[in-house]
């Protein structure tokens, strides 16, 4: 499954990405399709986290085109990029993503309520997705009160609660021990497919990976498709 | 794998005819190659002989004649044996990919495309043994994370040796 058989979500060219004198991004190119699972793998410091900062517009390009629903991302105001991040887009990483004053239900109902979604109807739509990670008895618990992996699988339930169309992971299980780690890529996984969300996934783990439709290589700051390798 | 060992240790729990051993055999270790009936045979001829198994008896139900084999106390040793026994490391020192590489190199071939395609096929298997192990039981699930560690490990050494390339093609080529 290659995007290039259905329609692009997303589509980024000759990104460019320069931090002082170091070069992060050098002509980087990014497809993705609707409900496509796309794993950006590379060596540490060869720019795939830079590059899903790029696409996600939380960090502007030097140089190059994002294209998001024929939308350039990179000519939209700050407020039109923060909306689309909120409305339309997920995100989990690796560390720290819960707010350790609220619960876990009210972690994941968060993003709703940043919406303006009210508080009775946003939990609801947090408990069917905690249910949906099978970790909806921490509902009442708070981040502290729980394990590397029930806390990333809260994570990843928050990722999804808006049903984003595109999600980003980085390295979502890069602080979990492979059993833990497994099982939060196959309901992460499971999940996004299940929605149609499309999910570019950084990571340095191929068995990670595995859990893609197609994989692509960030090396020296280019993309290389893997799946024109074979 | 030892068929042998594995028939003779199947036959612990109690005597079993030909085709009741291989379809134990093949529901659980038969996941991609399952046994044929004259491997099973064969493999109770040789048993018989060297004295690990003996016939139990003989039915015919109408039918050809079926023994039905029982494990000897000599074949409940050589389990045993076999059990204890650590199984040989095999480091792969001689990799065909490691020729490959060094082959390209000395032909001023790409090496790096070489390795990448190399690549893409280890993701791709393991790609269908994650889709497999998701759609598995236990038994298969651990069947293919054996293949994806594998798997893995093999493509860890393509990364390292992608980083390598310019050195390992300074020393093969001087």
């Amino acid at each position: 499954m290659t995007a290039v058989s259905r329609p692009a979500l997303l589509t980024a060219e000759r990104l460019s990405k320069t931090y002082g004198a170091t070069p992060a991004l050098d002509g980087a190119g990014f497809s993705i399709a609707a409900g496509e699972v796309v794993a950006v793998m590379g060596p540490s410091g060869s720019g795939k986290s830079t590059l899903l900062q790029c696409l996600a517009g939380i960090v502007p390009p030097d140089e190059g085109q994002i294209r998001y629903r024929d939308r350039d991302m990179l000519t939209l105001t700050d407020a039109a990029r923060s909306a689309l991040r909120r409305e339309e887009f997920g995100f989990v990483f690796q560390f720290g993503q819960l707010v350790p004053e609220l619960t876990c239900l009210e972690n994941v109902a968060l993003p709703l309520r940043l919406s303006g979604v009210g508080r009775r109807p946003a939990e609801a739509k947090a408990a069917e997705l905690l249910s949906r990670l099978e970790v909806d008895d921490l509902a009442g618990k708070r981040p502290g009160q729980v394990s590397g992996g029930q806390g990333q699988r809260v994570a990843v339930a928050r990722s999804l609660v808006n049903n984003p169309r595109l999600l980003f992971a980085d390295e979502p299980t890069g602080a979990l021990d492979s059993l833990n780690g497994e099982r939060v890529m196959g309901l992460l996984v499971a999940a996004a497919r299940e929605a149609g969300t499309a999910v570019v996934l950084v990571t340095h783990e191929t068995r990670v990976a595995a859990y893609s439709d197609r994989e692509v290589v960030v090396r020296d700051g280019r993309v290389r498709d893997m799946a024109g390798a074979v | 794998m030892s068929i042998s060992h594995t028939l003779l240790g199947l036959l612990e729990g109690g005597p079993r005819h030909g085709y009741d051993l291989k379809r134990t055999f093949d529901v659980h270790f038969g996941q991609d190659r399952p046994l044929h009936y004259g491997q099973v045979y064969a493999t109770m001829s040789r048993l018989l002989k060297n004295g690990l198994v003996e016939v139990d008896g003989v039915e015919t139900d109408g039918g050809p004649e079926r023994k039905r084999y029982a494990i000897t106390e000599a074949g409940v040793t050589d389990v045993e044996q076999w059990l204890a026994r650590p199984e040989k490391p095999e480091p792969y020192l001689q990799s065909v990919l490691y020729h490959k590489v060094v082959l390209a190199l000395l032909t001023d071939r790409s090496a790096d495309d070489l390795l990448d395609t190399q690549r893409a096929e280890h993701l791709r298997l393991m790609r269908e043994l994650t889709r497999r192990k998701l759609a598995g039981d236990l038994a298969d699930q651990l069947v293919c994370d054996h293949a994806l560690f594998h798997l893995e490990a093999d493509l860890r050494w393509l990364e390292l040796t992608a980083a390598r390339l310019d050195r390992l093609a300074s020393e093969v080529r001087s």
